[in-house]
């Protein structure tokens, strides 16, 4: 490994970068999925190669291969410079990077159990397990569990002298019931849809999960929303649910804070923000409840780690302290742009593709609304909705609409009437200046999401997000024609 | 690489062979996947990233008395493929079996010619290629001192599929694609994508005069409160339309598990929509066969609004008792098939005179962050982008800002008062699939929010 990283760094200083950097990265993993009482998939998959990156007259190139031998490597460095020279053909100001001093260091997830030390045996017991206590429920059309295990490797190094290892274990798992009967289709979930609860860490997170005890529970909810009344419409008070609410973080806080995002990067994709640089310490965001910080330091976040992909240490940062806006997640390239150093959230997909600014862990800081049960008894009238069914956002991150599985009627203190397909819409910063609620730390979870996409070619990559139940004033609900 | 014929035939049947034989007692399919993709990727009027990639995988699919075990690697030495199909055996020799389970593909020999989609120019481009590309977009951008975003990419794929029961297929294909946002700094922005499998097809002067012009025409947008409104969506937002109807419901599977809207035999939209899949059809970007090596069919969806047929792989097919229509992917897999290359048939109109007897109205260019809020109702919801405009008198009057809707797609088609004569081929922005469409007038069109000035603080 080291005599190839000293070839491609050493061609890339000879071709005249200014600046270069390599990695190696080895991922395994290892998925299932059980279908209605069968095994439906059963896969392993692995994927390694290396990715060089070369600054040259201020303009990057970077190229990739899978194929880890010598000859590649001096290829793909030439690659990469040719790149950037072509690069050099539309700039403006040269690309500078902040001073991230050059670190040597190595990381390693926490855990107990190694997942893939686990038998096969044993991972289809537990989900075959909560199939058979969803199969007990009559009315349910479909079945579904999935458990996912990986390991990745990687080594990073630099011209300036960085040279980092990394080994990353991640473990997911979920499973869902889903009934139909005529012109209505229902889903529950559990822990949360879109395949589960995803964290870094060892099998004994999977364990924690306790599918099976949970499975009934979602099979009955799928076949009462059948014939459960249409979400009202109008505005009301809402609560959501700690894994709903995880997302909204994820989509009206995660992707705005996103400084290459800001600085018009990625407009031609996935859009702008309207978080624009004069709002930095000036907007109030939400409700002085409202405290959000980007922690790639958590035990168990999907999105933990020990440096990221340009050799930044891990960090817990404020993005917004008591409702006012005063933190960007950023890269070496865009931290010298508002004046900070890089607070290391500059990761890479896999191999093959270049870092770009990805949330780490986007958390919202639970509040002093104690329990759910003690938030619900605090609302007069409203709704609770819970685990997310569809989600949309406009380009500049403000006007929003969420779906959920399942909702609730609040009276009186008290979940009342069960409510199918409902919905929810706002605009950003009104909504997160209603929030007048947050359970505590009793309620407060860390999900992970492992399938954020952002970027061209797209990157699908793993973040992680804190939230507790919170209560919102005058939302509308009930969005459409139904 | 097409390129240095890397991955000709004998070079492939090398690999493949040589994993094949490495099975023992059982049935098994190999899965080749390569890719050479470049692109360049421009922000503020220059570029700022610009990346290559190159990357071949070996997929082993094992299958014994209805078990299935997986691996892939993309190792691809003696010690890799020995590697893979040990995992794979591995996996077989502790898996269950599976009733639903997906068969292997019996052979079916593609007729698709060879060179079907794949253009040497393509496959050869170079980053100055994509840079001049990068700069003449700009140029137009700059002329209308608008900042230009956007990316110009190539791709060369390879997909090879042969199978213990003598099943061999592979086809490789290229890819351009060059789109670009231009924005003025106050809201105003315009699109425009080109997308073929020959890059010498793609102008980028002249998309970057439609992003242009588009922006400077919506300088100063004005609010509209949501609401219903007759709409013209042009054939970016009608892509996306069809994008996501495949998403919710063109697959069997789908039909299936009773998730999606296509009621078979059944009048689902106006007798004017005529939607079909043809990944042979050299007017869109053809790929012969699929992920299980067969070789894909045309499949009639709605013919004159009536639900006809959906998309089938060998898992789905074998249930029905029917055969694959060339639209799997991976298997096994708890996704299903997907159609990826549709057509919508033209009408008689020009887009210009849609607007013609619409008292009010609204011009949707496209959409964006589009998702299903109920599958089986086909109920979307998104926002307009890059050119909302307000529509009055039967003229395009001014531009308005996005509007969220949130729309029974089956519904909307089945009140469609006008369907463009042109067609124009979009590549869809997150996944695969891609569509020949025309503008259409629709009679009612759900904006159900707006993002008013004062919102962005």
């Amino acid at each position: 490994m080291q005599e190839l990283i000293d070839l491609g760094l050493d061609a890339a200083q000879r071709a005249g970068a200014g600046y270069a950097d390599i990695r190696f990265v080895e991922r395994h993993t290892e998925s299932l999925t059980v279908k209605n009482g069968n095994l439906a998939e059963a896969g392993s998959d692995r994927s390694a190669g290396f990715g060089v990156r070369v600054l040259i007259d201020g303009a990057w190139g970077f190229a990739g291969s899978s194929r880890l031998e010598r000859p590649e490597v001096e290829r793909i460095t030439r690659e990469a410079v040719a790149i950037a020279r072509a690069s050099g053909l539309a700039t403006r100001e040269p690309i500078v990077l902040d001073d991230t001093p050059p670190a040597v260091a190595t990381f390693h997830t926490p855990f107990v159990e190694d997942p893939f030390a686990v038998s096969l045996d044993e991972k289809l017991r537990i989900l075959f397990e909560a199939d058979a206590a969803m199969a007990r429920v009559s009315g349910v059309t479909l079945r579904t569990g999935s458990m996912e295990a990986a390991h990745e490797r990687k080594t990073f190094a630099s011209t300036e002298g960085a040279r980092i290892e990394q080994e990353l274990v991640e473990v997911g798992a979920g499973i869902e019931a889903m009934a139909v009967n005529e012109g209505e289709v229902q889903r529950r979930s559990y822990p949360q849809s879109a395949g589960g609860q995803h964290v870094t860490g060892g099998f004994e997170a999977i364990r924690d999960l306790r599918l099976g005890d949970h499975a009934q529970q979602i099979a009955e909810e799928a076949v009462a929303l059948l014939d459960a009344p249409q979400c009202p419409s109008g505005e009301m008070t809402l609560i959501i649910g700690s894994s709903q609410l995880a997302l909204q973080v994820h989509e009206s806080c995660g992707h705005p804070i996103e400084l290459d995002r800001v600085l018009g990067m990625e407009a031609s994709f996935a859009g702008t923000s309207f978080l624009t640089l004069d709002k930095l310490d000036q907007l109030q965001y939400g409700s002085e409840i409202v405290n959000i910080e980007a922690d790639a330091t958590a035990t168990g976040g999907l999105g933990t780690f020990g440096f990221d992909d340009e050799g930044v240490p891990a960090q817990k940062v404020p993005i917004v302290s008591a409702g006012r806006f005063v933190g960007y997640l950023t890269s070496r390239e865009t931290a010298p742009i508002i004046g900070r150093r890089s607070m290391g959230s500059s990761r890479a997909s896999s191999w093959n593709v270049i870092p770009l600014i990805r949330m780490t862990n986007v958390n919202l800081r639970p509040g002093a609304a104690g329990s759910l049960d003690d938030l619900i008894a605090d609302t007069s009238e409203g709704l609770f909705v819970t685990s997310n069914h569809s989600w949309s956002i406009d380009d500049r991150r403000l006007n929003f609409q969420f779906g959920t599985e399942i909702g609730w009627l609040i009276k009186d203190g008290r979940l009342t009437q069960m409510v199918k397909n409902p919905t929810y819409t706002g605009i950003t910063p009104q909504f997160w200046g209603s929030c007048d609620a947050i359970c505590g730390e009793s309620e407060w979870r860390l999900w992970g999401l492992p399938n954020c996409g952002k970027g061209e070619p797209m990157q699908t990559h793993r973040v992680g997000h804190g939230a507790a139940p919170a209560r919102f004033r005058g939302v509308r609900v009930g969005v459409g024609r139904w | 690489m097409v390129g240095d014929r890397r991955w000709d035939r004998p070079a492939l049947e090398a690999i493949m062979a040589s994993a094949l034989d490495l099975v023992v007692d059982a049935e098994a399919e190999a899965l080749f996947t390569a890719h050479d993709a470049a692109l360049t990727r421009f922000a503020n009027s220059r570029i700022h990233q610009n990346v290559a990639d190159h990357d071949a995988s070996l997929r082993m699919r094992l299958v014994r008395d209805g078990s299935t075990g997986v691996a892939t690697t993309n190792r691809l030495d003696a010690e890799g493929l020995r590697e893979v199909v040990a995992r794979a055996s591995a996996t077989l020799a502790l898996a269950t079996p599976n009733p639903d389970g997906a068969p292997l593909a019996d052979p079916q020999p593609s007729t698709a010619p060879a060179d079907l989609g794949l253009v040497a120019a393509t496959a050869r481009a170079d980053p100055e290629a994509r840079a001049a590309g990068a700069r003449a977009v700009i140029a137009a951008g700059d002329a209308a001192r608008l900042e230009s975003s956007g990316a110009f990419s190539t791709d060369t794929a390879t997909l090879a599929v042969a199978n213990t029961r003598g099943l061999w297929n592979a086809h490789s294909v290229t890819q351009a694609k060059l789109l670009t946002v231009m924005m003025d700094g106050g809201g105003a922005s315009g699109y425009a994508q080109a997308t073929a499998s020959d890059i010498r097809s793609i102008d980028p002067a002249a998309v970057g005069e439609e992003a242009a012009g588009k922006a400077v025409r919506s300088v100063g947008p004005v609010d509209l409160e949501p609401g219903e409104y007759p709409v013209v969506l042009e054939e970016y937002a009608v892509a996306t339309v069809l994008e996501y109807l495949s998403w919710m419901g063109f697959s069997a599977l789908a039909v299936e598990e009773g998730r999606s809207f296509m009621e078979i035999g059944t009048q689902i939209m106006g007798p004017n929509v005529t939607i079909w899949d043809d990944g042979l059809d050299p007017r869109g970007l053809p790929t012969a066969i699929d992920y299980e090596g067969v070789p894909k069919r045309r499949v009639d969806l709605i013919s004159e609004g009536v639900a006809r047929a959906v998309v089938h792989d060998t898992a789905t097919a074998a249930r029905a008792g029917t055969a694959s229509t060339g639209h799997g992917l991976p298997a096994p897999n708890a996704f299903g098939p997907i159609a990826w290359n549709l057509f919508m048939a033209p009408g008689s109109s020009a887009k210009e005179v849609m607007v013609s007897g619409i008292e009010r109205g609204v011009w949707v260019t496209r959409f964006h962050y589009v998702n299903v809020v109920h599958a089986r109702r086909g109920i979307l919801t998104g926002m307009t982008k890059d050119g909302t405009f307000l529509i009055e008198d039967g003229r395009v009057t001014r531009p308005i800002r996005n509007l969220r809707f949130t729309q029974s797609i089956p519904e909307a088609f089945s009140c469609i008062e006008a369907i463009g004569s042109d067609t124009r081929m979009v590549a869809a922005e997150y996944s695969g699939i891609m569509a020949r469409v025309p503008a259409l007038r629709v009679a009612r069109f759900s904006f159900t929010g707006a993002t008013a000035a004062e919102a962005g603080a």
